[in-house]
């Protein structure tokens, strides 16, 4: 009987141990060295899905103050709730870089990540990086940009679908021009797509929409213009009464 | 009897001590056993989320309207005729509150914009998830039998296939899954069907194989069969992962199996292009990049993906067979979409020889074949019968299987418990499709499925069709579903249908709810086009549209047979809507035609799109206007002006709620441009 009680009070010693070993994540190994800043090397201001993984990673470079890439440092990514990261953390290769693939959360517009590192003074070193994502009015928006708009709204060209931007005596904007068109109210965009340049008093090379496009598509084409804006569109805020 | 009434009463001491204290104790026991259900009740999580929600209003500018809107206790949405049952609303108050964009917290969130109103339409025919439940854990994650759970964002579209089976704009991942079940010929082995019973199609062309060894050789028939992505890096023939004996068989029993038909091969072959600059350049003015990619310098597939690609072309045809083929592609197979190019025998050698060079001199080098032996040959057939490789090749003496594969028209609501995850894999129906489409044969010994080369992305567009086809789509009332326009089973009739078979016109173009995209639609092209200028077209085709790379080639059509092709044309394809001689085709009254101008370059800036005067408008998007009034008849272009979309459903030119004297004048104008010199003057 003793010798049970005995058995019984090791066992729980011992898980107590097992649980208080902190489980490491496989793949992450310790960093080795520390860098001065952060740069993003590609992946920033890409427009996804949401839930979806965004077309290409997020590749951070870590510098040391003179801007060589130092390999081993480590490297985090937080973002808004529902976004993911696959891997989370990581150290930085024998370039300095670090890769990982974003899929962000199931609500439109913009998400702020986070990407930081710890320098040789242990103090925090901070990134931020802006990635867009489109919910259904904003992907049926960018369906009809590309139907409707883009040819003339966008200056790339390529040799299927050769690009109209140039050839106009009065320049079209491009849809991120947020500088332009976030001085614009929504019923201005309305206006101006339903009737014309000439609506606003703008080129007449601008023709009116309106009987072509149903009121819900040239809303859902506001809301991506809104979602894609650089520098961001924002809304006119909420009013909050005295506490 | 006695002893036990003892035994009690002596148990009643010893509890309570005596029988006052016996009553307050059990009435007490009573009263708390009567405070559980309110209790539950008052500290029930949607009660919670209520209290948080008003909490968080409570500062708000707009506190007054929400506050109006908000309801107090269980929410549910109930509609007997979709089976919708749905108490999503009791902790997602917010939901239909559009002055809540900015709140990004959940369960507070307002939904986002759809064409669909939530009290019509309710939550889980979308989201998927258990409506009646009222606790976010079993509404959300639920993983007993016959329950489901929420259907992850990134999927979302799938919900909108239960009842849409025409593509939507909106719907791009959805499309292009169900795109790909077709192009891959998925729906060749597994039957999908939608609820009004109509059968997916497939839109891959799988060659016939009864004649194959006129046209290859059995070493290039190994070395597909072991890797097809070797040979053409956009083949949609998937990666069998048979063993090379297994290869050396099947490809012994093809060869065994092919008839040889006369016609399929001529006697004199190409040799190396003897100009390679004039070769190229008449593979390029045939537009068979419009069809058939090739790869770069650069590893890219350059052109379209109707045709085979034939970047090492050279390793997989005959010599004899190639030249053929070009001279007469349907002799080989009549249902080829390559149409017949009627090219001249200089011309056809310089091609032939032009293509015999785009080799791999690597590809087959280590493939040696001994001579297939009878029981070789026996055991290809078995092996043939059981991959189903008649389910898409047509093979003398094999059947088509019938069901060869399991049925996928509701695997989208197959549960859980029925399915087999191999280790490590997240227990989600979605995680099982996407792995079934990436490593099929991952799942166990002795699995048919062969491996395709779907990227990622790939894999979730097809996981995201898949996850369409519900149980609940077949239980919805059938007047929410909007079926799939069926591809009609339209054929030109005559001589003129013959020859448009030849030419394979229907390959590009559409008529009559039948034929390809990448060409206009030509059901209406009689009512459009003048006489002259489509006999002069299909003569000579030269481009409308300045920045196009895809054209129509010049298929060397005989006078004869133009003059027949002409004929059909103009008068079958009309429409009753056009009259096309309501309006005359000259003698418009000058100052109509200069008004027609003024607002051709002002009001309506025309010249945005189009070019009217080559060098001085730009214009790349329209067609080219230099020539319209020779080209198209005055009535289609009046009607075009009035309503463009009621010609060519979804084209660019807007609907410019034209009055009918500008659209009047506006005809009277580009009529009067019937040759480049007519339009030297400057607006």
């Amino acid at each position: 009987m003793k010798r049970i009680a005995w058995i019984v009070v090791a066992m729980i010693i011992f898980a107590c141990i097992g649980c208080r070993q902190k489980a490491v994540p496989p793949g992450v190994t310790h960093p080795t060295a520390s860098g001065a800043a952060l740069v993003e090397t590609s992946g920033g201001k890409q427009v996804g899905t949401v839930g979806t993984a965004l077309p290409q990673p997020i590749v951070i470079q870590v510098n040391d103050g003179q801007g060589n890439a130092v390999a081993g440092a480590m490297v985090k990514f937080r973002g808004p709730g529902g976004v993911h990261f696959d891997p989370i953390e990581g150290v930085s290769d024998s370039s300095g870089q670090f890769t990982t693939n974003v899929s962000l959360g199931g609500v439109a517009g913009r998400y702020q990540i986070l990407v930081s590192s710890r320098d040789k003074s242990e103090r925090e070193i901070t990134l931020k990086l802006d990635e867009i994502a489109t919910g259904y009015q904003q992907q049926l928006g960018y369906q009809l940009d590309q139907n409707y708009c883009s040819r003339c709204h966008s200056s790339e060209s390529s040799p299927e679908r050769v690009s109209n931007h140039d050839n106009l005596e009065v320049k079209p904007h491009e849809f991120t021009d947020g500088d332009t068109l976030n001085k614009m109210s929504d019923a201005d965009l309305l206006a101006i797509i339903s009737h014309g340049g000439p609506s606003l008093n703008r080129s007449p090379l601008m023709p009116p929409y309106g009987s072509t496009l149903s009121k819900a598509e040239i809303q859902a084409l506001i809301a991506y213009i809104r979602v894609i804006s650089d520098p961001p569109y924002k809304a006119a805020g909420v009013v909050y009464t005295q506490q | 009897m006695r002893s036990l009434k003892s035994f009690i009463n002596s148990c009643w001491r010893t509890l309570f001590g005596d029988t006052i204290r016996a009553f307050g104790t059990v009435s007490l026991l009573l009263l708390l056993a009567l405070a559980i259900a309110p209790a539950k009740n008052h500290f029930s999580e949607w009660r919670h989320y209520q209290n948080q929600y008003l909490h968080m209003i409570r500062n708000r500018g707009d506190a007054n309207t929400l506050q109006r809107h908000f309801r107090g206790g269980i929410q549910q949405t109930w509609l007997p005729e979709l089976g919708v049952v749905d108490r999503c609303a009791s902790c997602h108050t917010g939901v239909g509150e559009p002055s809540l964009a900015d709140v990004s917290t959940q369960p507070f969130r307002r939904h986002p914009v759809i064409p669909h109103s939530l009290t019509e339409f309710g939550c889980v025919i979308c989201h998927r998830g258990q409506g009646a439940a009222v606790t976010a854990g079993d509404a959300h994650n639920s993983k007993l039998a016959g329950e489901e759970p929420l259907l992850p964002a990134r999927f979302m579209e799938a919900s909108c296939g239960q009842c849409h089976h025409v593509a939507l704009t909106g719907t791009p991942k959805l499309n292009q899954g169900r795109y790909l079940l077709s192009r891959y010929g998925c729906v060749r082995c597994h039957t999908v069907k939608a609820p009004d019973g109509t059968r997916a199609t497939a839109a891959d062309v799988p060659p016939s194989l009864i004649h194959i060894a006129d046209k290859t050789t059995r070493e290039w028939i190994y070395a597909w069969l072991k890797d097809p992505s070797a040979y053409a890096a956009s083949s949609t023939m998937p990666n069998f992962q048979l063993s090379d004996a297994d290869a050396r068989d099947i490809s012994a029993f093809l060869i065994a199996n092919s008839k040889s038909q006369p016609g399929d091969s001529l006697e004199e072959t190409a040799g190396p292009a003897p100009d390679p600059a004039a070769a190229a350049s008449l593979y390029g003015e045939s537009f068979c990049a419009s069809c058939h990619a090739v790869q770069n310098a650069a590893g890219n597939l350059v052109g379209g993906d109707l045709g085979p690609e034939l970047t090492r072309i050279g390793n997989k045809a005959k010599p004899q067979w190639l030249m053929a083929w070009l001279k007469d592609p349907r002799s080989y197979d009549p249902n080829t979409p390559m149409p017949h190019y009627q090219w001249s025998d200089a011309q056809l050698k310089l091609l032939a020889g032009f293509l015999q060079a785009k080799s791999d001199p690597d590809l087959l080098t280590n493939v040696h074949l001994d001579s297939a032996t009878a029981p070789q040959i026996a055991h290809g057939k078995a092996l043939v019968t059981e991959y189903g490789c008649a389910a898409c090749h047509e093979i003398s003496g094999i059947r088509k299987p019938v069901n060869f594969a399991p049925e996928l028209s509701r695997i989208g609501s197959k549960p859980v418990a029925q399915l087999v995850f191999t280790s490590g894999m997240p227990h989600t129906l979605p995680d099982y499709l996407a792995g079934k489409i990436l490593k099929p044969r991952s799942f166990g010994a002795g699995l048919r499925m062969p491996q395709f080369n779907f990227s990622q992305a790939q894999a979730e567009a097809l996981t995201t069709a898949l996850l369409s086809l519900t149980e609940r789509s077949y239980t919805l009332p059938p007047r929410l579903q909007v079926a799939s326009i069926p591809e009609s089973s339209y054929r030109p009739a005559g001589r003129a249908g013959k020859l448009m078979d030849e030419f394979a016109c229907l390959s590009c173009h559409r008529i009559n709810g039948r034929g390809g995209d990448m060409a206009p639609d030509l059901s209406w092209e009689g009512s459009s086009v003048q006489r002259a200028w489509l006999d002069d077209f299909l003569k000579n085709p030269n481009t409308l549209r300045p920045a196009l790379i895809r054209r129509m080639p010049k298929f060397n059509i005989s006078d004869k047979d133009r003059a027949e092709l002409t004929d059909y044309i103009l008068t079958v394809y009309q429409t009753a809507s056009i009259d096309r001689d309501a309006l005359p085709s000259s003698g418009y009254p000058a100052d109509l035609v200069e008004h027609g101008k003024q607002i051709f370059y002002s009001k309506y800036s025309c010249q945005a799109c189009h070019i009217l005067v080559s060098g001085q408008d730009k214009g790349y998007i329209g067609p080219t206007l230099s020539q319209v009034g020779a080209r198209l008849n005055a009535a289609w272009i009046y009607q075009w002006l009035k309503n463009p979309q009621s010609l060519r459903p979804g084209t660019m030119e807007p609907n410019w709620d034209m009055s009918d004297e500008d659209a009047h004048a506006l005809t009277a104008f580009l009529m009067m441009q019937k040759t480049a010199a007519s339009q030297e003057a400057k607006p």
